[in-house]
């Protein structure tokens, strides 16, 4: 009796559930649409207003020393960003692996210590980094590419090793044991198994820092402080960015200088838009991938 | 399926587990046991879930350690040399004592031939010249694998099927060489052929190796193994206990404790 009464009510609530199901659907998919829409808005705001100035001429020239004229381009800030987080990277990337290793292989006191300090690192504004680069070396040696690259690595550092221990706890213990069982070190095991395992979600994870520093103005504000005259190849200097560009001639209030600014962001989002699918092609053959 | 001829250089040892305790964050899982493996025989452990038949296997390679929290007081002479004792060295006894997981576990990245080497490449135990393609082809060829792979060795070694890629383990543990070989449930994720495959492949093996094999399956402990160990556990959550072993034949026939009756005939576990 209690049995097909309660059957007989699970039956009554099934036009309600299929209703809610569709509706839900439909907002879903409302949803995704909208984010979507939004995303593609932008790329194509930014390519219409960048492609009237986009040539040859803006990838290979310096701005003109008057920002009100019109010509040159940002060949400086590619060189810059190139530079300034093609350092950074080589910094950050060996020591935040390491330290990824270390947390998710190794565990331990230091291991948690070095998780809490990386989400709080994550959360620190990146100005503040930019102060403590600016208090610790540029107060005594003045603005340079090289401190402008060490305050683009300590904010891709974090981001480096919470993204790679993610990954890390991603490949299977079974794996790790049998590789011990064969009778490998446990170094070696991590070398030559765990992280080539992981490779496609660290590489992921390494783009997404990358692309966050090829966008960061403040940091670099206090540290490389820019170089809009000439083309600066030596980190030892004060050097541009195409972020630092952007920034300058965009709020300079000249249509001309203004141009460049969204010809420069357009730049700067194939950048990151070819490094990301390039790193992806490279790092195809890793097996676990980001859950990000 | 290809009969390989026991090589002078594979020299099976005996295991001797000597009141043995392995606790897991202070907690036996398996305690006060005391066995004796004979060299060029399958010694089946068997007995219901939790009862640490696979954490008694995994103190035979000193695997147990590895998971932190473990811990283990007794002794395993590997050939009468503990072990556990200070000098030992985890590594050098793990390239003696190969294991074959529950799970196949090919490495991902790695092709079918590489997944063989691995245990030797990466313990660099391969010098230069080494015949790598033969070493390879013996051990594929002791696991009953080699014609159906010798054209895919480079294909990845997650390509195979279940039944292939749990052979592929026993190769990559074969090609180091071992002389004790433990499985742990190695069929528990097979098809019926596959897991006669691997039977035929058990008793194969043990005329040059030494095969402790965990398993649920009592007809595969009454098919493959000559020694039948019993353990289990009075309640759950309690250590498991051996309680009984012996010849196989005696221990399915004519158990000596009621436990063991009870077990087989399925009245427990």
């Amino acid at each position: 009796m209690a049995a097909s009464t309660s059957a007989s009510a699970a039956h009554r609530g099934l036009p309600r559930r299929m209703a809610v199901n569709a509706v839900m659907t439909v907002v879903l998919g409302l949803v995704t649409v909208g984010v979507v829409a939004l995303l593609l808005w932008i790329l194509a705001y930014v390519a219409r207003q960048g492609l009237k100035y986009l040539g040859p001429m803006f990838l290979t020239q310096t701005p003109p020393g008057d920002p009100s004229q019109a010509g040159g381009g940002f060949a400086n800030g590619i060189v810059g960003s190139v530079v300034i987080v093609g350092i950074a990277t080589a910094l950050s990337v060996p020591i935040g692996i390491a330290a990824a290793v270390h947390m998710v292989e190794y565990r331990g006191r230091l291991a948690r210590a070095c998780g809490f300090l990386t989400d709080v690192l994550i959360g620190l504004p990146s100005i503040v980094t930019g102060a403590f680069v600016y208090a610790l070396w540029v107060a005594h040696f003045g603005f340079s590419g090289l401190a402008g690259a060490v305050a683009l690595g300590l904010i891709m550092l974090p981001l480096i090793i919470r993204a790679t221990a993610e990954v890390l706890r991603l490949v299977p213990v079974e794996l790790r044991e049998a590789s011990l069982a064969l009778g490998v070190s446990r170094a070696r095991t991590i070398m030559a198994i765990v992280l080539p395992t992981a490779r496609s979600g660290i590489t992921t994870g390494v783009m997404l820092a990358v692309a966050r520093a090829m966008g960061e103005t403040a940091p670099l504000l206090l540290t490389a402080l820019g170089n809009d005259l000439f083309l600066e190849a030596n980190p030892a200097r004060r050097m541009s960015t195409l972020s630092l560009q952007i920034f300058s001639n965009a709020i300079t209030g000249f249509a001309t200088a203004q141009a460049r600014a969204w010809a420069g962001t357009l730049t700067l989002i194939v950048i990151v838009l070819v490094l990301s699918v390039g790193a992806r092609l490279v790092g195809r053959r890793g097996i676990v991938r980001s859950a990000r | 399926m290809s009969h390989v001829p026991p090589t002078p250089d594979a020299a099976a040892a005996r295991i001797d587990v000597v009141n043995l305790t392995a606790r897991y964050h202070g907690r036996p899982a398996v305690a006060d046991v005391d066995l004796a493996i004979e060299p060029r025989q399958v010694t089946a452990l068997i007995g219901p879930s939790g009862c640490g038949k696979s954490t008694l296997l995994r103190c035979m390679n000193g695997l147990h350690l590895t998971v932190p929290g473990a811990s283990v007081t007794g002794q395993v002479l590997l050939d009468d040399a503990d072990i556990y004792a200070k000098d030992s060295n985890p590594v050098e006894i793990r390239h003696r004592v190969g294991m074959v997981f529950q799970r196949p576990t090919p490495f991902p990245t790695m092709s079918v031939r590489d997944n063989v080497l691995a245990g030797l490449q990466l313990g660099r135990r391969l010098g230069r010249g080494a015949p790598h393609d033969e070493i390879a082809e013996r051990a594929l060829t002791k696991a009953g694998l080699w014609h159906e792979v010798k054209d895919r060795l480079k294909a990845p070694g997650a390509s195979l099927s279940g039944g292939q890629q749990q052979r592929l383990c026993i190769a990559r543990a074969l090609a180091v060489e071992p002389e004790v070989l433990l499985m742990d449930e190695p069929c528990a994720h097979l098809d019926p052929i596959s897991t006669l495959t691997i039977e035929d492949l058990i008793r194969e093996i043990k005329e040059t190796y030494t095969v402790v094999i965990v398993t649920h399956n009592m007809q595969q402990a009454a098919r493959v193994a000559d020694t039948t160990a019993f353990l289990t556990m009075s309640a759950v959550g309690d250590p498991g206990r051996l309680v009984e072993v012996g010849p196989t034949e005696r221990i399915f026939s004519s158990p000596r404790r009621q436990t063991t009756e009870d077990y087989i005939s399925g009245k427990i576990g």
